[in-house]
This record gives C-alpha cells, structure tokens and sequence, in this order.
C-alpha cells in the first residue's frame, strides 16, 4: 500500500527539465541474501517521468540522464523499497541491493519457530479469521465442527471436545501457538483450554502426518495460529462484541499490536465470556452458565535470519454442569430416563453451582530461530504449560465447598528443529524433543485420586523429507520415534488390587499396605514409532489428487491405565488397566480436490485400522450402598474406521454461492463384530451464501444442517430390580436420539468509520425454527434437550 | 548470536531442573463423604431385645458387595427405629449421620416395602420447616408376612413429597433388607 503511496505522490511531484544529456544509467538489482538477480523492479528517478522495470536478466537502463545527482527510488513486491543516491557521470554501471523476503518474515512469524508446512500430502482443512469471529461467544470445538468430518463430543454445550472423523480425547493432539496443549485431554469432558479469539487461523489435519507435532494423533491434529504481525512501524487492533440471548450472556474480546519496522513487535489480547443457563426450546438447563477469562501477551522479534519471541497466556474457565446430569446410581438414571423434561430445572440463574469445573491454565514459552546459509533453519522452543483443574460435585457437609477432583499437570517441553533445503527440490525437516510431566493430585479433597500422581518423561525424534520430482508430483516420507516412562504412585483399593489378580500379577511394584487400599509404584515405559508416506499430484489446472498413508502408535494415558472408581458426572464406576500396551493405527487417506472459482470440491475417504484401540464400555453392574452402578472397562481391541468427507462450493450467481458438506464414518470393533460406541452420524449440510463486496460487503447466510440418527450402536443397556415396584427395568442408556434439522441464519455488514476503522455489524440466529432435539454426541443427551433458538448480535471494531 | 546462547543456556537449566526432581510417595486420601455401613436399629416396645438391620460395604465402590445382616421382626409389636450412617474407612469412624441431620432441609429418609411385608412406618424426626426427615421413626408389625424393606436416602429432594414417586433429588443409599413378620 505504502508503495503506490508513494508511486502517486512521486508521479505528482514531476517537474520539467531543461537540459540537454544523454547519459545512461544501468545495472542490475540483487537480493540482499543470496546475490540472486531480481526480476520486476520498479526504478523511478524523482523529479523525472522516467520509471523503468528489470528484466527477465535482472538488469535495467535508464537513459537521457544528465551529469547530475539522481534520487533512485527502488521497489519490488517483496521486498522492502528503498532509496538510492546515484551520481551520474557519463554512462553509469550501478547495482543495487535490495532487502528480500518480507513476505517470508511475515510467514515465519505466522507459523511460529519450525512450522511453515503441516502435511503436504494430505489435505489441510483450515478455517480463517473471519470464520472464526463469527464464533467469538463460542468455544474452539464449535468452530472446528463447521469442517467437514470434524464433529464433537459436547457435555452439555459449553463443553466441546473436538473429534477427527469419530475420534477424540488423547486421539487429538491441539496445537496452540506450537505448543502442544497438555490439558488433561484425556478426559472426555474436558474441553480444550483455548480461547477462540486467541486464534486467527485454525487448521485441522485428519490424521497423523504431522510427524513434526506428534507421532501418537490417531485422530489428527488441530493447529491454532495467531495472527501475524507485519514488519512494518504500524499500531493496530480490534474489539468484539457478541451478545447472545440464548444464556443471556455476552463475550468481549481485544486485541492490540504494536510493531516495528525494525522487526519488534509486541500483541496483547484479552476476552471475557459471561453467560447464565442456557435454554431448551422448551425448559431451562439449569446450571449451564460459563465464566471464561483469558489474557495473552506476545512481544518478538522478527529479521529475516533471525528471530525470537516469548508468549504467555492464561486461561481460566468455570464451567456449570447440568444438574439433572448427577445422578445416584441406575435408579436415578431410570427416573431421569424415564422423564420427558430434566428431573431439576430452576429459574435462570448466572449462578455456576455443583456439579462444576474450573479449570485454569497458564502456557508460556519462548523460542527463537537462526538460518544458516547452506545448513537451514535451525529452531529452538521451550515451552511451559500448568493446568490445573477443579471439578466440584454436589457434596455434604463441610466438604460442600472443596472440590473434588483438584489435579495439577505441569509440562515443560524442549523442541529443536531443523529445516533444510537439500536441493531445490529436497527439504527436511528434523527434529527432537525431549518433555518432562509430572501431575500432582491435591489428596485433601476427601476424595480418592481419580487420576494418581505421576511423573513421565518423554523424548521423541522425528524427521519429514519431501521431494517436488516435478512440477506435478510431491513425494514426501517421514518418520518419529517416542519413548515414554512413567514414574507412578497409585493407591488401589485392596478388593480391586485382589480381584483383578495384581497381588499376583505385579507383587513386586507394592510400596506398602494400609488398612484398605495398597500404594504401588508402577514403572512404565512406552516405545512408539511412527511414519508416514505421501504423495501430491497435481491434474491439470484445477486438480490435485493427494495420497496419504500413516502409522500412529499412541501410550495408553493415566485415565486408561489406573482409573478405578466412581465418575459421579457419569453415574458409572470406571476401571482402566495396567498392563494395556501401546494403540497402533494404520491410516490411508485420499483427497480428491479440484479448486476453481465457479465450482470447487473435495472428496476425502479414509479407512483407519488400529489394533490395540482401547474403548470404554459397559460391562457390568455393580451394587453400592449408593445404589447399583454400571460398571465401565476399558478394553483394548481392534477397531477400524471408514469413512468419507465431501466439500462442495458452488457459484450459483455473482456473489452467491451455494456451500455443501458431507461427512460419513462407520466404526467398527473388529474383535467382536459390532459397532463402536459414541460415533458421529451421518451429517449433511447446506449452506447459501450472498457477499457482496462492493455493497459495504453485506454478507448473508442460511444453512441447513441435517443430522441422521445414528443407527450403528452397540447394545449396552442394563437391568436393574426396583423395589418399589418389585420389577426389573431395562436402563436404556444406549438408544440414539432421533434425526434432526437445524436452521441457521447469519448476516453481517462493514461499514467504514474513517480511513482507519471499521466497524462491522453482524446478527446470527441458531436454531432459528426453535427446534427440540437432542445429539448423540452429547453426554447429557439421556437427561435434556439441545439449544433452542439464539440470537447472537456481533459488533467488531477493527482499528 | 547473543540470544542463541541465551537460549542455549536456557535449555540445559530446564533439562538439568527436569532431570533432578523426584519426590516422595504421595499420601492416602481418606474418603471423607463414603457412607460404608448403615445401621437400623428397631427397639421393640415389649421390652424385648433390639432388632439390627446392616448393611456393610467396607470397600465403597470397589469390586465387593456390601454384606447385609437380615432381621426378624414379631407380629403386632411397635418398634422405634434409629438410622446410623457410618464411615468406616476412617478411623476412627466417621458418624455420618450427624452431618445429614445438620442438613435435614437437604435431606430425607424413605422407607419402601415390597412382597407384601405388613408393615407401618411413621416419621419421627423432622426438619426446621417441619417436613419429614427420618433418621428417626416409628414401624409397626403387622400380620405375619415376608418381604423386603428398603431404606432410601435422597439428598436434595422436593420437600414437601407424598415419597419416592415425586420426591426428586439424588439418591445417596439404597438399602434393601429382607425381613419378615413372625
């Protein structure tokens, strides 16, 4: 912008000369770095008509030029411009040189330290920055179920925990700022600590290819970005607003960033969410409010071979659970079944009671990058993660206001990465990494550990290789190695220690015997290898085929190993297992793309097998004093995974267009023949969208999004005796909701304030026909409806 | 180059602090909340020796099954019942029934019969609004009969509630016991 700037105020400033000279000016323009000639540069002479362009050789000529000082302003797209004082003496050779790869600094501050290509061979599903404003009051699963074969497993519906074609948890590794999130993202209802406006790009590979983040996503990975600050004396920011009526809550975000030219650069950013209980088309959900406050500041600094930056961010959530969600055991959940409305709904309240989650998480790091001419570009990370999580339950006494589950998880993570261009051909990408973990769970709760403390120790190695062997096809190859050891004290109770047959299977990991539970020691370790191989092939203009074949091997987490007790936010006693080994996935993934401006589409079936897959079923049931419980087990099997994701854009009109979305997977246990539990249905969703770019670019949107019912679930209801009525009833916690169909409105429009600020108005309406539904894939779906209909008012400033 | 050796420096302090710390073995939780055992104690009014209903679940949510001590109770006497909640993976053990007596407005105790066992129940023990609690109570034997009566604790329930049906809240213990009359 700056250079037509000044191309204008150069061309206006043209004054006539009156002298007789034939002299000529010429020469060539350099880069800066690597001597390379560069090709279309803008030379103008101040005060002169004269503007000339180098050619394909890199040189230019200016002639007529008098025996006089010129002023040469010298310019090139990429690079910065730059002014020249020329002595013209006769025919003059002079070179210039000239500061290149602006637009490659830019890209490195995006993609922080090591990361400027995730995957090359398989296709990145990203959404931008405008995209995800629009879910500003939202949370990061709600704005990543708007891709194809992203869905989510919600509790209730502040809680949203993303899934890659029908996986989630530990199968999902989140990426924020290059730091991998240790959240405690085990846990099904433990959403990711992220906040949504934090972010300006989201990308999401479906699978493990990104060897670089992690070798264990056997599900993909999720990239969050923030924004990238330019290289320029420059003062910037933006504020949202959001107001939504369904929660009767709004969120407030802002952003402010400073930089300079010199390559400084300094963001800060905040948000605060406040929202009460939510709403059924029909009832409230009582105890559903959230209270989200988040901060982050980034300084750095940025040159073209060198560069560093420190981020810290802090994250703190409070989350309300629904009440009708805790239950006392199977009879409880026969009454709660049995009801068409939740067993407890009060007035709206911003009040959060038990059952609630607070959770606070701090990530802070710093890394850096050198390049080294003919070696690469070598980066170094450290980063520092603490989460601490608060879980409170409804309790008696004075333990009312303690929490009862309190886990602290502090990782600290060292990376080095290397990326080499071998040839112009060949890059590689390496790179270790070594992170320290430890998770400490405060034992003052009166409550036993649901998670043991632990210590684990992980150090992985990985290299990525892609080779461009023509201008169609891309060849890449990678491979990781992980090794994990875990260092755990566990207490058992000594009937399960007994009945699982440990005293006899593992006598030697007991530290000591109490009266009822025995402390052990249990050392693990976990080798994990995995590798993947792709190719990219370009048909034609608008084609592209891409193939990807993966290897993921996951260690099985602290929940899968040494859960063993009542999960009160479930209703149902869950036991893990300590001697499961290591998940293996093979994934072969192929995306079909042709990208144009009147019809783009791209077609991406997949199948998964993993052996050793460990799922979470019901197996039994179990009498307490509390009541009868179902019993859940973790399991290792094998399971497979197929499906396929279909993205379709279409121009109907001038600035309309009509967007189509497909998603379809089936899971199945192969070891018992019978579906997987929790997988997505099919969905289809339709969405017409008018932008028009010269009207204060008005933008207006209705979707149709339609859900099937999931037909494919295994059979896992139970009896249980009644005393009342002297019967034994079916618990039905198995059946699936009914298909569904939602309508969605969006709109917003730009208007501008001055040269500087604009300001952009948007309304949204979810649910618009208000309908009752409930989703398979939500936790709470026994106990109460979805959302009804909400209105969201968006206002955003940018400045 | 200064910030590389920066960097660099930082890095071995954070391994050298990774590799050094290793702590002791954690302490056990003692389960404050876990009700293992409730007692009921039925005092016939004949003077005669108490009647002792138990259930016994020292192990809480673990594998076990709590063991359960049955009673006999004599046809056309009147006893007064008495419930005590213990936890007993405390020692001592805790009495937990004082902390649902505390909160009686929270609280209600629920006796149900079932197989056609003839007997009567009256609250004796109230809350300060003046509902029903019932760690207290008042059961009558009738005809000679058997059957189960169960003993159901719900924590936040509708007050005030004509029983189970629509009393609402969480259950906290279910206690079946099987009895008969003689």
């Amino acid at each position: 912008m700056r250079t037509y700037a000044l191309l204008v105020l150069l061309f206006s400033s043209i004054t006539t000369m009156s002298q007789n000279c034939d002299n000529s000016l010429s020469g060539t323009v350099t880069d800066n770095h690597d001597g390379q000639l560069l090709v279309g540069v803008t030379l103008i002479i101040a005060n002169t008509e004269q503007a000339v362009q180098t050619g394909f050789d890199g040189t230019f000529t200016f002639s007529n030029l008098c025996n006089d000082t010129y002023y040469i302003q010298v310019s090139h797209p990429y690079c910065l411009t730059k002014g020249f004082t020329v002595k013209v003496s006769g025919d003059t050779n002079k070179s210039f040189k000239l500061e290149h790869h602006i637009e490659e600094l830019n890209q490195i501050t995006i993609e922080g330290s090591a990361y400027t290509n995730k995957s090359k061979t398989i296709l990145e599903n990203t959404i931008n920055k405008e995209e995800l404003e629009r879910f500003s009051s939202g949370s990061l699963g709600d704005a990543l179920k708007s891709l194809s074969g992203v869905s989510s497993l919600n509790t209730g519906n502040t809680v949203v925990k993303p899934m890659i074609n029908g996986l989630h948890s530990s199968r999902v590794v989140i990426i924020n700022n290059g730091v991998r999130m240790e959240d405690q993202e085990w846990g099904a209802e433990h959403a990711p600590n992220i906040d949504i406006n934090s972010v300006n790009n989201l990308t999401v590979l479906k699978g493990a290819s990104g060897l670089q983040f992690s070798g264990d996503a056997v599900g993909g990975v999720i990239i969050a970005e923030s924004s990238k600050v330019p290289v320029k004396d420059s003062l910037y920011g933006k504020s949202m607003m959001t107001a939504a009526s369904n929660g009767r809550g709004s969120a407030l975000s802002s952003k402010l960033t400073k930089s300079y030219k010199n390559g400084w650069h300094a963001t800060l950013q905040g948000t605060l969410k406040r929202f009460g209980d939510f709403e059924a088309p029909d009832y409230v959900l009582s105890n559903t409010g959230i209270f989200e406050r988040s901060a982050s500041l980034k300084v750095g600094f940025n040159r073209f071979d060198y560069g560093m930056e420190g981020y810290y961010s802090i994250f703190k959530n409070e989350i309300g659970i629904l009440a009708a969600s805790h239950l006392g055991g199977a009879r409880d959940q026969i009454r709660a079944l049995s009801s068409e409305v939740p067993l407890i709904i009060n007035d709206f309240t911003y009040n959060i009671d038990s059952p609630r989650q607070d959770v606070t998480h701090h990530l802070a790091t710093i890394k850096g990058f050198k390049r080294f001419e003919n070696f690469g570009k070598l980066s170094i990370q450290y980063d520092f993660q603490r989460n601490n999580r608060l879980e409170f339950d409804v309790r008696r006494g004075d333990d009312k206001n303690k929490a009862a589950s309190d886990l602290q998880l502090d990782t600290h993570t060292v990376l080095l990465d290397l990326e080499s261009h071998l040839t112009d051909a060949i890059t590689l990408k390496s790179g270790i990494m070594t992170r320290y973990q430890k998770n400490v769970a405060n034992p003052n709760t009166g409550v036993r550990r649901l998670i043991p403390d632990y210590e684990m120790n992980d150090l992985g190695m990985y290299f990525v290789v892609d080779y461009q062997w023509n201008e169609q096809l891309l060849l890449e190859a990678g491979a990781r190695y992980d090794y994990t050891h875990m260092d755990v004290f566990k207490f058992y109770k000594t009937s399960f220690w007994e009945s699982r047959n440990y005293d006899q299977l593992f006598p030697e990991i007991v530290v000591k015997e109490l009266e009822n539970q025995i402390l052990t020691n249990p050392q693990l370790n976990f080798n994990n290898g995995s590798a993947t191989l792709g190719a990219n092939y370009q048909l034609g203009e608008d084609y592209k085929l891409f193939f990807n074949y993966s290897i993921a091997s996951r260690a099985p987490n602290s929940s899968e190993l040494f859960s063993e007790g009542l999960h009160h936010s479930a209703a149902r006693i869950e036991l893990g297992d300590l001697s499961f080994n290591s998940e293996i996935a093979h994934k072969v993934a192929l995306t079909f793309q042709k990208e144009n401006d009147l019809f783009s589409f791209n077609v991406n079936p997949y199948i998964n097998t993993i052996s050793g897959f460990i799922v979470n079923e019901p197996v039994d049931v179990q009498q307490t004093l509390r009541g009868n419980f179902q019993v859940w087990e973790y399991r290792q099997t094998n399971a497979q995974l197929l499906g396929v994701d279909v993205d379709a854009s279409y121009a109907l009109a001038k600035n309309c267009r009509l967007n189509s979305q497909f998603s379809l997977v089936k899971g199945y246990d192969r070891s018992l023949n019978e579906p997987l539990i929790s997988m997505p249905p099919v969905n289809i969703s339709n969405e017409i969208v008018y932008q028009n770019p010269e009207f204060n670019n008005i933008r207006l949107s209705l979707q149709s999004a339609y859900n099937f019912k999931q037909n494919d679930y295994p059979d896992t209801n139970f009896e249980v005796f009644m005393p009342e009525t002297q019967t034994w009833e079916m618990v039905d916690v198995s059946s699936t909701p009914d298909a569904y169909h939602l309508l969605n409105f969006n709109s917003s429009i730009d208007i501008n304030i001055n040269k500087k600020s604009k300001l952009t108005v948007g309304l949204r309406v979810t649910n618009v026909l208000n309908t009752s539904y409930r989703n398979y894939l939500n936790r709470l779906r026994n106990y109460a409806d979805d959302l009804g209909r909400n209105f969201l008012f968006n206002l955003k400033i940018n400045y | 180059m200064k910030n590389i050796k920066f960097l660099t420096a930082a890095v071995f302090t954070s391994l050298l602090f990774i590799g050094c710390s290793k702590d002791d073995a954690p302490e056990a939780v003692n389960e404050e909340e876990v009700i293992t055992t409730l007692t009921v104690t039925l005092i016939p009014d004949d003077g005669g020796a108490a009647i002792i209903l138990q259930t016994r679940d020292l192990d809480g949510d673990g594998p076990n099954a709590p063991v359960i001590t049955n009673g006999d109770l004599a046809t056309g006497v009147t006893y007064s019942g008495s419930i005590v909640l213990l936890n007993e993976t405390e020692d001592p053990a805790e009495n937990i029934t004082e902390e649902v007596e505390e909160e009686s407005d929270v609280h209600q105790f629920f006796y149900t019969t079932t197989g056609g066992l003839d007997v009567t129940t009256s609250y004796d023990n109230f809350d300060s609004n003046g509902d029903y609690l019932g760690t207290e109570f008042t059961l009558v034997a009738g005809a000679v009969s058997t059957g189960t009566l169960t003993f159901t604790l719900r924590h936040t329930p509708t007050k005030p509630n004509t029983g189970l049906e629509d009393a609402g809240g969480e259950s906290d213990i279910i206690a079946t016991f099987d009895v008969s009359v003689q």
